[in-house]
């Protein structure tokens, strides 16, 4: 019997596997394909307090292992969200994270606050890669400074335990992920989508109505997997890997790169089920090299020549 | 309910290099499809390309179903290499279709199909002949290869007429402007469309002029298909307020007074 179960501290997942922010919805999208008490936990679509226009299309663009997107986190926001989606969440043998999202550091703590009287919510990811309207669009993570007030301020706000989701738009991601714990947060997830464009030769234009958009997808992985290592070499409280993981081995090389759990993000729209495929696999995979606790593979990169 | 589900390819039809016809073993998925709902068909288990395509449903029969699709870019270039026998793993029927017999005065229909765009008005048509709906096709393409599921139409008996941007088969021009010179001598209590953006554009203002209600099928680049991405969005007003929808769960077909054009 492998075992396969997370300890995050402040959060037990009955396996690693946790559908990222944005590609699975509300979650009830995904009860036709599959089981959601299955699944470690899934993080639903990032909550503004107030319902969110969203970007103009075209909002996605393919490119070669990868998908562009830029469609500005439309969504209904946390009033609607907890009066007409929660009530359907509720009895769920899975965590449920909430992705949240601001224009201003007010807006995270307040819906941080909001929020924190349910406790069918597990712990809230913080989305810091939203604009922040105060300080002329740059997001709190691309500065250890507002990343550090940020998620401070959460914390103080709720008695919900909090990952802060890091953008891999940084010169340093260790800096960053530091001043997340620092801040008090109580894990990390990277990496976020990377910034991107597309060009349409035949007509000269940019392929995403927004002009530039987060690249994701197998084509980011590499890239992902090196960060993740890296923040996972620089601080103390949980990681968690996110960047193009679509098969049990992706996961599993997350995991022996520094992170006890991971995000399954883009796969999720091409194979709706690919987090059930992802954990059979993962279970297949201990199995096969004779471990019994996939926890004693996190950060067992071999490092030696 | 969905089903994502692996369908053998029974059937493969080929005009070309341009467009091909599948017909998929899916029972499942073809007792439950109604004219205008859609597929998502993953082109290849390896990561390019990577997203599924969005293909609507042409035809179906107590156990196939039916996709007709053009040859546009690496996706249905690859798509259309499949063989018979081979197996290819589809999700549906996905969106709501088109509303069928539900306003008693609708005893004629016009449906206007452009392209590749004319895929889901057989399975329309086929429907709409069953409840005793007197039906025109429109069919317009470039030219006359790109008018390939004409003789399909025309097999059961359905009101035919084609055009032609180049004039090699049927009227020349546009197949609204052939609608229109048909509108001078014969109304229908509503028009169904599927084709290129211009064309449903140019069909919102025939439905307004004429005041003859019409519901338009969208094409949109989708990621999921079934409405977790929030990828395929178009602007459509819902009472006195416009907002972005989502093609794949609220549409593919909207009411074409409810459309916001750019």
């Amino acid at each position: 019997m492998v075992d396969i179960s997370v300890d995050l501290g402040f959060l037990k997942l009955k396996n690693p596997v946790i559908a990222a922010s944005g590609t699975f919805g509300y979650g009830i999208e995904f009860s036709p394909f599959i089981d959601l008490n299955q699944i470690g936990g899934f993080v639903v679509k990032g909550l503004y307090l107030s319902p969110k226009q969203g970007n103009p299309p075209p909002r996605l663009a393919e490119t070669a292992c990868g998908l562009m997107n830029s469609i500005g986190l439309q969504g209904i926001g946390v009033e609607r969200f907890s009066k007409e989606v929660l009530p359907q969440l509720k009895g769920l043998r899975s965590a449920l994270i909430i992705n949240i999202c601001g224009d201003t550091n007010e807006e995270y703590a307040r819906i941080a606050e909001y929020l924190d009287k349910h406790e069918e919510i597990s712990a809230y990811e913080l989305n810091i890669s939203c604009p922040n309207v105060k300080k002329e669009g740059l997001c709190p993570a691309q500065d250890p400074d507002d990343t550090y007030e940020i998620v401070k301020l959460v914390k103080k706000s709720c008695s919900t335990p909090v990952i802060t989701k890091l953008s891999p738009n940084v010169t340093d991601i260790s800096e960053i992920a530091l001043s997340a714990e620092e801040g008090g947060s109580d894990a990390v997830s990277l990496v976020n989508t990377f910034l991107a464009m597309g060009i349409d030769p035949e007509t000269r234009k940019p392929r995403l109505g927004n002009f530039f958009g987060g690249l994701s997808g197998p084509a980011i992985k590499p890239i992902a997997l090196r960060m993740v290592y890296q923040a996972a070499s620089a601080v103390q409280i949980p990681v968690i890997g996110i960047g193009g993981i679509a098969s049990g081995r992706d996961a599993i090389e997350f995991i022996i790169a520094g992170a006890k759990a991971v995000q399954v993000g883009t796969a999720n729209f091409t194979d709706p089920d690919s987090t059930l495929r992802i954990i059979d696999e993962i279970t297949a995979f201990c199995k096969e090299k004779k471990i019994k606790r996939l926890q004693d593979l996190s950060g067992a990169v071999d490092l030696n020549p | 309910m969905l089903k994502n589900q692996r369908a053998v390819i029974a059937g493969k039809k080929s005009w070309g290099n341009d467009y091909f016809l599948f017909s998929l073993e899916a029972p499942v998925i073809s007792r439950k499809s109604k004219p205008g709902q859609f597929l998502m068909v993953k082109i290849t288990d390896n990561p390019y390309p990577l997203l599924r395509r969005p293909f609507s449903i042409h035809a179906r029969n107590k156990h196939n179903i039916e996709i007709f699709f053009q040859n546009t870019g690496v996706g249905t270039s690859m798509l259309s290499q499949k063989q018979r026998g081979d197996k290819i793993e589809i999700l549906g029927p996905l969106g709501n279709g088109f509303h069928i017999g539900e306003r008693s005065e609708s005893k004629k229909a016009s449906l206007i199909g452009g392209g590749r765009g004319a895929a889901p008005l057989y399975f329309l048509a086929c429907e709409l002949v069953k409840k005793n709906i007197n039906v025109t096709v429109f069919y317009g393409g470039k030219s006359s290869e790109d008018l390939p599921i004409a003789s399909k139409f025309k097999k059961e008996n359905i009101r035919t007429l084609c055009s032609t941007e180049d004039g090699s088969s049927g009227f020349k021009g546009l197949v609204t402007d052939l609608l229109e010179t048909e509108l001078k001598t014969d109304t229908p209590s509503l028009i169904y469309a599927c084709g290129p953006e211009g064309m449903l554009k140019s069909l919102s203002k025939i439905s307004k002029k004429h005041q003859i209600p019409a519901e338009l099928s969208l094409e949109s680049i989708m990621g999921c298909g079934f409405g977790a991405c929030w990828g395929c969005v178009k602007k459509i007003k819902k009472g006195n307020t416009a907002e972005w929808h989502k093609v794949c769960e609220d549409g593919p077909v909207f009411s074409a007074g409810d459309i916001i054009w750019d």
